[in-house]
């Protein structure tokens, strides 16, 4: 019997390239007469292209090509954001393109090309643009519904009333609500009440999102950088224009995405597109510098939240209002799930959310790991502090308190999950962390150092259904398994075969991962966005070895006699019970199975297949016995995974400095595929939510629109040093049942978790003093503790 | 003309193998030529075509201007081209001037230590980021500071020497020299010369254009450290927004020579405050002839921070120097 892979530590099927170099990311590619192409960019925040004059660009030697907005089949249009654009509405935003022989030449073409702009009226706040007479960041609006731009305005009494310490509440385009805010606040015997800012950030994956293009025979090949695989296909056929089934799209590794390249990237229609047109292969190597105009950031809130709490420390009302900086264009989906994470936490038997998404002329939002859901729970999570600490109710149990079971609830519909083993992740953390002994030091001073401890619970989505598995056991005997889903980063390419290994009882080294090349015949898939994958592709493998299991049981049956049923799978083989003897290799069961044709070699497929399973299939009939299958599994509600995250920390009075001295963390992730792995994720969120909260920044100068953070050095996410060496993590490992694996997602919770533990931890050194924004610099904490003017108004954005 | 920026322009590379051709090619190419140490800043201004000179003179290969030597009367002498790594971990420097060993080793990362020399720490350019974004500022040649106006986001600028301009100089061992009173010894195709550290930064009230006294043809050669204090203490600190790969808001460096529970000389210097590191030579008069102790160095660190004025967003640098100059003084040790 083979050993169940579910569970233990493997090393996956890229590492060593990786760790060798000889890994090949976008960038790495070459191609027989490959040109480069260089960006010009718009160095004002909005402003509209008047002319453009390329004549002494054209005429210098080696260059190849220049690329307008208007040679994309997509074009820039209200909230839809393309490649290049005549009306650029960010510092950076590309303009056009030139191709040249060499970035050198590309680079001196791009110098010599003279472009005639119209300044227009920008905006870097969103509130500053929702006064009356405040400029818009659109020509027709200022306001991202979901695809249509509106004008929002907010009367001089909204701001009047607000005064300086309040966030000024108008009219907002988003609300809803549960129970009755009124009475939950009637209810409560403490009230907390908090105006907090949360900065937008970059998302700084190392790699940035280079591509590189050909067409071959009217077809396009074009490597990127990119989350997803299957799914990225459509969208760089969309940005070529033309049909999927003429796009060849290669992305095996990819150096970070962290939500920012979900599916591919608008820049990569520029080398798709002029490389058709100069009929040369075109390589864009993007810089860090332009990486941090166009590799998309973090929305960020400035956002006013009233918690009422009954003297148990039971949540009695939450009410809340979110102003969103959604940047230029659609993309930042934050204000949306940031009022339904909040209720995954508190379950809040009175809600009322309000949000106002308003467009700025900063660079584009996307999801960046746990979008919306980071930003609220740092938020928050100070608050919840401030009223345990004015009830006297421990911190660990005021969150136990409010925290769901099983018959929880999510959202304005009030719907269920399919798990919720929340306080077993608190309790179990808290035991890791030793929040009984720890909590202890709180406030302890030791010369001009005074420890704080802090707890942060981070809820989020984590897992999606209905997408296909495609296996095939091919002549070498060993399991293909194709993957539509992208390689970036997390393990999941292989982690999510793992249970086609386990249905089958065959050993690991059995098993071969088909992935990050849709000419390799990959099965539908989720995006890699959501923490969906590991849920939604251990179930489709699941399915999809299910099936192969039948096909080797009916294989058998028809070769050797016998019922199916009295077949067995083990150890690459299919065998009669009781008789290992009886029966063949999968090896052999594969050649029959090619003999045989039909639907043992890919010839009949299941009818619920998606189209691009189904094409996928089509391209491997009569290559081995193959198996595809829909994840038909049911699932009644929605799928949730909990991080808890404890912090300990040390502030330095004299200078405002922190130093982390301990973190530990316990997730609700369902049954744990992969420990290693997961460690490293939960560990890695946390660090990225630390990062958003100690010293990351998105600076920009409010006169001229103009960010300063372009470069690590200047943008600082965190580094190694800037977190304890050893950071424990444990999982409460229980199966989610609503799942024939029972894993969910990881990606994302861990990243709130980090920040607010972090957020309450420094409060909690400060005697509860919470300043409710990040970052939380030094020099912000300095002048709180030192009694001096804050560095900021309380309501400033990009500091 | 549009603005490109991440990619070097061509330069015509020179690689002299001695101090002399080094200078004389400097000569030859003036203000058109540029001194490459590490690279570390110069690479920058190169890949934002904001600099473009037309000659670069390498200094890689001059191996005179590396390692690290015994000086005159029990001195040390560090060739400016020696890197920061090995400044950090050479037994000499830990032994004698565990202060500068310290500052070295707080600069960037490994990486960047392993490249980057003292020289090139010393006379690197100010890291405003208005200036280093290319914008036409006083310091550019033109004539505005973008970063001194009510809204400007000057978080990292100047609380001293303010004039026109309100960068700072972010070196780490600037500080550290300016307290061990070293010398920079600087040549031209005339000869040799050299200067005590305090006089080898200059503010924007000389030249506005330069953060040292180096001119077109000047190269810093070596550093020259006088012989240690007996027994002295020292401390060094350097405050920034995380552990590596960042530049000081606030640095500081203390030498006190201690005797019978009492300060009997003293030398303080702070950097990230003013276009140049600041000796505190006020707070060093008042901490002299007392304990150095916490009562001693709250006095110090008031005075320290007299005349300071905070811009729009640093008025925190004013506390966070008084303290610094209180610990430099109370934690020498």
């Amino acid at each position: 019997m083979a050993e169940n892979v579910i569970g233990t530590d493997i090393s996956p099927p890229d590492l060593r390239a990786k760790i060798t170099g000889r890994a090949r990311y976008a960038e790495d590619f070459r191609a027989d007469g490959m040109v480069f192409a260089k960006l010009l960019s718009s160095p004002m925040p909005h402003a509209r292209v008047r002319g453009v004059e390329t004549r002494a660009a054209e005429r210098m030697e080696g260059v190849l090509g220049i690329l307008r907005a208007e040679d994309l089949p997509i074009r820039s249009e209200g909230m839809r954001e393309a490649a290049l654009t005549d009306e650029p509405r960010y510092e950076g935003e590309p303009i056009l393109a030139v191709a040249a022989v060499d970035e050198t030449t590309a680079a001196a073409a791009v110098e010599a090309v003279r472009v005639d702009l119209e300044p227009l009226p920008f905006v870097l706040d969103p509130l500053e643009s929702l006064r009356e007479g405040g400029p818009d960041a659109h020509v027709d609006g200022n306001v991202a519904g979901r695809g249509e731009v509106s004008r929002l305005k907010w009367p001089a009494a909204v701001f009047e009333e607000a005064g300086t310490d309040r966030l000024p509440m108008g009219e907002a385009p988003l609300e809803w609500s549960v129970g009755d805010i009124e009475a939950g606040f009637a209810e409560a015997d403490v009230v907390v009440e908090e105006t907090i800012v949360h900065q937008s950030v970059t998302h700084h994956p190392m790699e940035p999102r280079s591509c590189m293009a050909y067409w071959q025979n009217g077809k396009l090949f074009l490597h990127g950088s990119t989350q997803s695989t299957e799914r990225t296909r459509g969208n760089v056929a969309r940005m070529a224009g033309v049909e999927p089934d003429r796009v060849v799209f290669i992305g095996e590794y990819c150096g970070g995405g962290f939500g920012s390249k979900i599916a591919g990237s608008p820049i990569m229609a520029v080398p798709a597109v002029l490389s058709r047109r100069i009929g040369r292969p075109v390589m864009l190597r993007i810089t860090r510098y332009e990486e941090n105009y166009i590799g998309r950031a973090r929305a960020g809130f400035q956002g006013w939240a009233k918690m009422g709490f009954r003297a148990d420390g039971r949540i009695t009302a939450l009410d809340l209002y979110l102003v969103q900086d959604s940047g230029p264009y659609s993309g930042a989906g934050d204000v949306f799930t940031a009022g339904t994470v909040a209720t995954a936490s508190y379950q809040p038997d009175n809600m009322r959310f309000r949000g106002v998404p308003v467009l700025t002329n900063t660079p584009p939002r996307s999801a960046q790991r746990a979008p919306g859901g980071a930003q609220i729970v740092a938020m928050l999570e100070p608050l919840v502090d401030k009223a345990a600490r004015e009830l006297g109710v421990d911190r660990l149990e005021i969150r136990k308190i409010n925290a769901p079971g099983h018959d929880g609830w999510l959202g304005a519909r009030q719907g269920p999950f399919t798990s919720a083993y929340v306080r077993e992740a608190l309790d179990l953390g808290a035991e890791l962390f030793d929040w009984e002994g720890k909590k202890k030091l709180s406030g302890r001073r030791e010369g001009t150092k005074v420890t704080g401890v802090g707890i942060g619970l981070s809820p989020f989505t984590a897992g999606s259904t209905g997408r296909d598995g495609l296996l095939v056991i091919r002549p070498d005997g060993k399991l293909h398994v194709h993957q539509g889903i992208g390689n970036l980063g997390t393990h999941s390419i292989a982690d999510t075969a793992r249970p086609a290994a386990d249905v089958l009882d065959l050993s690991w080294d059995q098993v071969v991962i088909v992935w990050g090349d849709t000419s390799k015949h990959l099965p539908y898939s989720t995006v890699q966005a959501g923490s969906q994958t590991t849920h939604a592709h251990t179930r489709a493998n699941h399915a999809a070895a299910t099936a192969m299991f039948g096909l080797l049981q009916e294989l058998a049956a028809r070769e050797l006699g016998g019922t199916p049923g009295s077949y067995r799978v083990a150890d690459g083989r299919v065998f009669r019970a009781g008789n290992r003897a009886a029966g063949m290799s999968f090896a052999r069961a594969a050649r029959r199975a090619i003999a045989l044709g039909g639907r043992f070699s890919g010839g009949e497929v299941p009818e619920d297949l998606d189209d691009t399973t189904k094409a996928a299939v089509a391209g491997l009939v009569g290559q081995g016995l193959i198996a595809a299958a829909r994840d038909n599994y049911p699932r009644a509600g929605a799928v949730y995974t909990w991080v808890a995250t404890f912090a300990q920390i040390e502030l330095d009075v004299e200078t405002g400095e922190v130093e982390i001295i301990d973190l530990a963390s316990a997730a609700d992730c369902g049954t744990v595929m992969h420990p290693r792995s997961l460690a490293g994720q939960t560990n890695g969120g946390v660090f990225q939510g630390i990062g958003m909260a100690k010293g990351q920044r998105w600076v920009f100068d409010p006169k001229w629109g103009i960010p300063f953070t372009k470069r690590f050095y200047t943008a600082r996410p965190p580094g190694m040093l800037d977190v304890p060496l050893s950071p424990r993590f444990a999982a409460v490992d229980r199966p989610d049942p609503h799942t024939p694996v029972g894993a969910k997602g990881i990606g994302e919770p861990p990243v709130g978790a980090g920040e607010a533990a972090y957020v309450c931890a420094v409060a909690d050194a400060m005697g509860g003093i919470c300043l409710c924004r990040t970052p939380l610099t030094a020099d912000m904490i300095l002048a709180e503790l030192e009694g001096r003017p804050r560095p900021y108004g309380l309501l400033d954005t990009h500091v | 003309m549009a603005v490109i920026r991440d990619m070097i322009p061509p330069f015509e590379l020179f690689q002299p193998a001695g101090v002399d051709d080094a200078v004389r090619l400097m000569r030859r190419h003036g203000e058109r030529g540029w001194v490459l140490a590490g690279g570390l800043d110069s690479f920058d201004w190169f890949k934002d075509r904001i600099k473009r000179p037309e000659a670069v003179i390498d200094l890689g290969g001059v191996d005179e201007l590396k390692g690290i030597a015994a000086g005159h009367d029990g001195g040390l002498e560090i060739g400016a081209m020696t890197s920061l790594a090995d400044v950090a971990g050479n037994g000499d420097v830990r032994s004698g001037y565990p202060l500068l060993a310290e500052a070295a080793g707080l600069v960037a990362t490994p990486q960047i230590r392993n490249q980057g020399t003292l020289g090139g720490n010393l006379a690197q350019d100010t890291r405003c980021w208005y200036y280093r974004s290319g914008w036409p500022c006083y310091r550019a040649g033109g004539n505005i500071c973008y970063a001194a106006t009510p809204r400007s986001m000057n978080r990292e600028h100047c609380i001293i020497g303010a004039s026109r301009c309100v960068a700072v100089n972010p070196s780490d061992t600037a500080p550290a020299l300016m307290a061990l009173d070293a010398e920079m010894v600087v040549a031209d195709t005339s000869g040799e010369r050299a200067y005590a550290a305090r006089d080898f930064f200059i503010g924007p009230d000389i030249d506005i254009e330069r953060m040292t006294v180096l001119e077109p043809g000047d190269l810093l050669t070596r550093i020259r450290l006088p012989a240690p204090w007996d027994g002295a203490r020292w401390y060094f600190e350097k405050i920034r927004d995380r552990k590596a790969w960042d530049f000081a808001l606030v640095s500081v460096a203390s030498m006190l020579r201690v005797e019978g529970g009492v300060i009997r000389d003293a030398r303080i210097a702070v950097n990230g405050i003013a276009p140049y590191p600041v000796r505190a030579t006020a707070a060093e008069r008042a901490a002299k002839g007392r304990a150095p102790d916490d009562e001693t160095g709250r006095a110090a660190g008031e005075i320290a921070v007299r005349g300071a004025r905070a811009l729009r967003h640093n008025d925190y640098k004013i506390a966070l120097t008084r303290n610094l100059v209180r610990r430099a003084i109370r934690d020498a040790a």
